[in-house]
């Protein structure tokens, strides 16, 4: 309805506009006026209102600051987003400063020297000294901003130091899941084949791997039924099409037993030198559709995505990385903040960190996101001691020996249910 | 003046007759034209006809973010109950419909538009030189364009819509149908499209860069011509060099989806399923991209700085400032933008060293930007200033070239960029410093050079509202933007409705349609002033601005081969406005030197 009455004002708005401008023609013509003689008035009128656009344009800007400035991010949540804001805050005192010089000189020069017919323009091509001025003077400038950025910028990308826990999040359409190591405090690894509605990650433990042969082989001699039974009266697209799938699935088949002969090899050698496979550690990982952080410890993400580009955004962190499917990108951070704590800076009760997805990635990339939940140590671990292990069933109490585990579930049931923790509904 | 020079009366009557020696059938004057001049009329009036398509797309989703989830009659009057069920836009649609006004922004009104029409028009003209090195190719690019324009329109009507991935269509998205519909049919049609997009680019750019080359006239230094062709001529060079980069990042994109090549994708389990692909990275596909794209933005931009160049300089009656200063910058962003890509990849998990270096080439190229800006305001100093809409619109584009090239700043300086890259903060940059800028630069071009291509001129008074409306919409609408991004708002978003944490500043949205809806209304204004002007508009004088470069030598009737005899020799650089002891405030560049005087 607004719309339409909008539209009603522009419409007429318009034809007024066109029937003045008719007139004008008209008269124009009659008084043998010239549309390349603009006139003194016209002159002064654009004069005038260059000087008084600054007007708008400044106060505008201003008054869209000082309303919307407490409505903006608030403080920043972590360690080196306190570097963000400060580093912001410097670069934009620098930049205001040439806005508001170099705009005013623009339109303070072009309301000042409207054309008048008794003067010239002052003959003025160059000045080799001020042309350097205004190379120079941006230059240095400009090298300060670098040398300022490029060392915070350092200071937020240097690798974790050794032994950061590790966190893994990871996108698909349209929703997060994160994933904590178990007792072993290692994340295992994951191979994209293997993912099925037990294990959302892919990650690689021989109860899975068995688990989706078999789930495989089950869909191939489906395939292969259905084939030879409905061989003559299937159409010939359809037909190819099943076959194109079977042939599909017999080379997921053959990728994953390589893997498994890989992941049986790996497991030996490590063995027979005292180690232990990264093979070993998945099955007390802990998958969740929640997403906690200790407050005061540097955390290290570890980002992956199952099937399109994504960007795990975390405004209040100041906190950005793409998660690109075939690779894991990384970022390390130190929450500051508690949840709690921004709740009440924020005066803001439900006031929730939020993890979003900031790449285009189809329909519903709107709502892509995740509630981060930043709290004190002992809560964390509290939190974390509540969660099921992916193929250990119980809850991971620091009490089971963690090599044991495995193996025991490796060989126990190729069935074992896993455990994708569900977010409880606070 | 030089013997050239037509009074207008001389070629209203049939003086052109005898220079005329062939009849021209109106296919061959009309349609298939290889005249430079009419080339270039075609390229305009498509290019404007796009744009229609491109603002009223950008209604359509202004509406949707302002009140998002109503329903609307004008969006359900264009896109139907398929695509908006009671005039409620579909969010597949809304990212359609994105990509689709980015696109035809971006490449068919802003490159192939802008370039297509000005460099046709001004080279030959500006240079002396009777029509461009071939004519057959230069009538191959245009109808190729006209091609690239149908395949493109063509696709927002395939059955899963048009392309959706975003103008950049970044892969995988835009290589699986499964992750969304536009990456059927409609992404087919987007990839042939820009193929044949680039090859028009490519045949216009090379006879661009032949033609400043090697037809300039007897005296046309290179250090004589105008800004306008310096500019032009480093675009055409900036495309040749960059646009088959992209053409092979969309044949690698097309292998991807149709011969199932692994270049950008590995690892993909999508719709229940672990594809085949192993191997690739969607992130060469930036890299390729971007390769072209961020020359692209200068590609854009460079013409538009051009045209205002000369124009303030024209009608400020004043030199340009520092015309040396202007050349030297011009070829020194057109080589630091092609060392700058990475600057919108900083956080795909590329090497943080690699990022520095990125940092460290895209904060110099703020340096010749500083100086263009610089130069203009010293232009103006102590000018004479002459307010032709054309002036109007030079004027803004300064302002909005300094308001986005500051927060290039910002964005440039990977450490501050992890906060914003992909917010609307990007988007108000990138609008206020490439769209608004290069579309003020068109528009100065076109009232400009009316008189130049259709023999009469615009109405001043249209022109002075539609400018004084554009320019406080164009703020209006872009500038609050910057505050929605800096609130962490991501672009490409529905809607903002599923996040409490903006509500805050979704009231802005509400603002910036309202801005929107004025500011497209007063392109009604342009498009009736533009078409009325063709046929009824006051006839023309040869040298309407009173302008030094050769265009205006030529008679105000179009002929073939442009001037009527021999070619004008040229004898001084195109900006000797008010030089003292002349007796006019302009001195055309065929004037010889008098004795003794210096060039500049
Ligand atoms: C001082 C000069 C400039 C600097 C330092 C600069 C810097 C940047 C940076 C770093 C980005 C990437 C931001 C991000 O995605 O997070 C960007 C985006 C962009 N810039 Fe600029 N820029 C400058 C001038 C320009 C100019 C002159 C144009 C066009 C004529 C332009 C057009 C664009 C476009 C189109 C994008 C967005 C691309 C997209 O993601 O869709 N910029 N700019
Ligand atoms: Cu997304
Ligand atoms: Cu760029």
């Amino acid at each position: 309805m607004t719309t339409l009455l909008i539209l009603a004002v522009l419409v007429l708005g318009l034809m007024a506009v066109l029937r003045l401008s008719r007139v004008y023609e008209l008269t124009a013509t009659l008084r043998g006026k010239r549309e390349e003689m603009i006139s003194d008035r016209d002159n002064r009128m654009n004069a005038r209102l260059m000087w008084l656009f600054p007007f708008f344009y400044f106060g505008f800007f201003i008054w869209l600051t000082l309303h919307y400035k407490d409505k903006l991010l608030p403080v920043a949540a972590s360690e080196h987003g306190e570097w963000l804001d400060r580093m912001y805050d410097i670069n934009w005192a620098i930049l205001l400063a040439a806005f508001f010089l170099t705009n005013t000189l623009l339109f303070y020069f072009s309301g000042k020297y409207y054309f008048r017919k008794d003067r010239w323009a002052y003959y003025y091509p160059h000045n080799n000294k001020w042309e350097l001025a205004w190379t120079i003077v941006p230059s240095v400038v400009l090298i300060g901003i670098i040398i300022y950025g490029l060392t915070v910028w350092n200071r937020i990308t240097t690798a974790a130091v050794p032994g950061t826990p590790e966190v893994e999040l990871y996108g698909k359409q349209f929703d997060w899941t994160a994933r904590y190591p178990g007792k072993d405090g290692r994340l295992g690894a994951t191979d994209f084949r293997l993912i099925n509605d037990n294990n959302p990650l892919g990650i690689v433990t021989p109860a899975s791997i068995a688990t989706r042969l078999e789930e495989l082989k089950a869909e191939e001699e489906a395939g292969g039924k259905q084939l030879a039974e409905e061989h003559d009266y299937l159409p010939p697209d359809r037909k190819h099409e099943l076959e194109e799938h079977i042939a599909h699935i017999r080379r997921v088949r053959s990728r994953i037993l390589n893997l498994r002969t890989l992941m049986e090899q790996d497991i030996a050698a490590k063995k027979a030198a005292g180690q232990e496979s990264q093979y070993s550690f998945g099955a007390d990982d802990i998958v969740v559709k929640e997403f906690h952080l200790p407050v005061g410890q540097d955390v290290e993400l570890l980002i992956r995505s199952r099937d399109i580009i994504h960007s795990a955004y975390l405004p209040h962190m100041r906190a950005q990385m793409n998660a690109v499917p075939g690779m894991t990108t990384r970022m390390h951070l130190k929450p500051t903040i508690t949840t709690d704590s921004m709740r009440l800076v924020t005066k803001n009760p439900a006031f929730d960190f939020i993890l979003l997805c900031n790449k285009i990635c189809g329909a519903s990339h709107y709502n892509m996101q995740m509630a981060l939940v930043v709290e004190p140590e002992g809560a964390y671990r509290a939190w974390l001691a509540q969660q099921k292990g992916f193929q250990t069933a119980e809850a991971a109490t620091p009490a089971a020996a963690p090599s044991d585990s495995t193996k025991t579930t490796a060989s126990a049931d190729t069935n074992a249910t896993a455990a994708v923790n569900e977010p409880k509904t606070h | 003046m030089g013997s050239v020079a037509h009074a207008p009366e001389a070629v209203h009557g049939h003086a052109h007759a005898d220079h005329h020696h062939h009849e021209e059938s109106f296919v061959s004057k009309y349609i298939f034209s290889q005249d430079h001049k009419m080339i270039s009329k075609q390229f305009l009036i498509t290019a404007i006809i796009m744009a229609w398509v491109a603002v009223v797309m950008s209604i359509i989703f202004r509406l949707q973010l302002a009140w998002p989830g109503e329903g609307f009659s004008f969006t359900h009057f264009f896109l139907g109950d398929k695509w908006a069920p009671k005039g409620v836009l579909n969010p597949n649609m809304y990212l359609a419909l994105v990509t689709i006004h980015g696109t035809i922004m971006v490449f068919f009104v802003l490159t192939g538009g802008l370039s297509g029409t000005f460099s046709n028009l001004l080279i030959p003209f500006q240079v002396g030189a009777r029509d461009m090195a071939s004519g057959f190719i230069n009538m191959l690019s245009y109808w190729a364009f006209f091609l690239a324009s149908v395949l493109m329109i063509s696709s927002l009507f395939v059955e899963g819509g048009p392309a959706s991935a975003g103008w950049t269509v970044y892969p995988p998205l835009s290589a699986l149908p499964q992750a969304i519909p536009g990456s059927g049919t409609g992404m087919t049609l987007w990839l042939a499209s820009m193929a044949v997009f680039i090859a028009s680019s490519l045949m216009g750019g090379l006879n661009y860069v032949v033609t400043v080359l090697n037809l300039r006239t007897k005296g046309m230094k290179m250090t004589r011509l105008p800004l306008t062709i310096w500019a032009f001529f480093v675009t055409a060079v900036l495309g040749v060099l960059s646009f088959p980069v992209l053409l092979s990042a969309a044949l690698l994109l097309l292998l991807d989806r149709t011969l199932g090549t692994s270049f950008y994708l590995s690892e993909i389990h999508i719709g229940g399923e672990a594809l085949d692909h192993v191997g690739g990275s969607p992130i060469l596909f930036q890299h390729l991209f971007w390769f072209l794209g961020h020359p692209e933005v200068y590609i854009v931009l460079l013409p538009a700085l051009g045209i205002t160049s000369e124009v303030i300089s024209t009608n400020a009656r004043k030199p340009i400032f520092g015309y040396r200063a202007m050349i030297g910058s011009i070829l020194a962003i057109g080589f630091l933008s092609f060392i700058v890509w990475g600057h919108h990849m900083f956080i795909t998990g590329m090497n943080p060293f690699l990022g520095s270096v990125f940092v460290f080439t895209t904060l110099l190229i703020a340096i010749p930007s500083a100086v263009k800006a610089f130069n203009y305001i010293t232009t103006l100093w102590r000018g004479n200033i002459v307010f032709t809409p054309a002036m109007l619109f030079s004027i803004g584009l300064v302002a909005t070239f300094i308001a986005g090239g500051l927060t290039g700043i910002i964005l440039a300086d990977s450490a501050l960029d992890i906060v914003v890259h992909d917010t609307y903060f990007v988007v108000a940059h990138f609008h206020i410093v490439m769209g608004m800028s290069a579309i003020f630069g068109m528009f100065a071009g076109i009232y400009h050079w009316f008189p130049r291509m259709y023999g009469r001129m615009m109405n001043n008074k249209l022109g002075y509202a539609h400018f004084w409306i554009t320019f406080v919409c164009a703020f209006g609408v872009f500038f609050p933007m910057h505050y929605i991004g800096l609130a962490g708002a991501p672009r490409r978003y529905y809607s903002y409705s599923e996040f409490p944490m903006f509500d805050g500043v979704v009231d802005l949205n509400v603002l910036i349609t309202f801005f929107a809806i004025i500011g497209g209304s007063a392109q009604l204004l342009f498009t009736y002033n533009f078409f009325h002007s063709i046929w009824r508009g006051q006839k023309a004088v040869q040298n309407p601005w009173r302008s030094n470069t050769l265009e205006w030598t030529a008679p105000v009737e179009h002929l073939h081969g442009n001037w009527p005899g021999a070619i004008p020799t040229v004898h001084r650089w195109p900006y000797d406005y008010s030089k003292p002891g002349k007796p006019e405030d302009f001195v055309p560049q065929t004037t010889p030197l008098d004795d003794g005087e210096e060039e500049h």
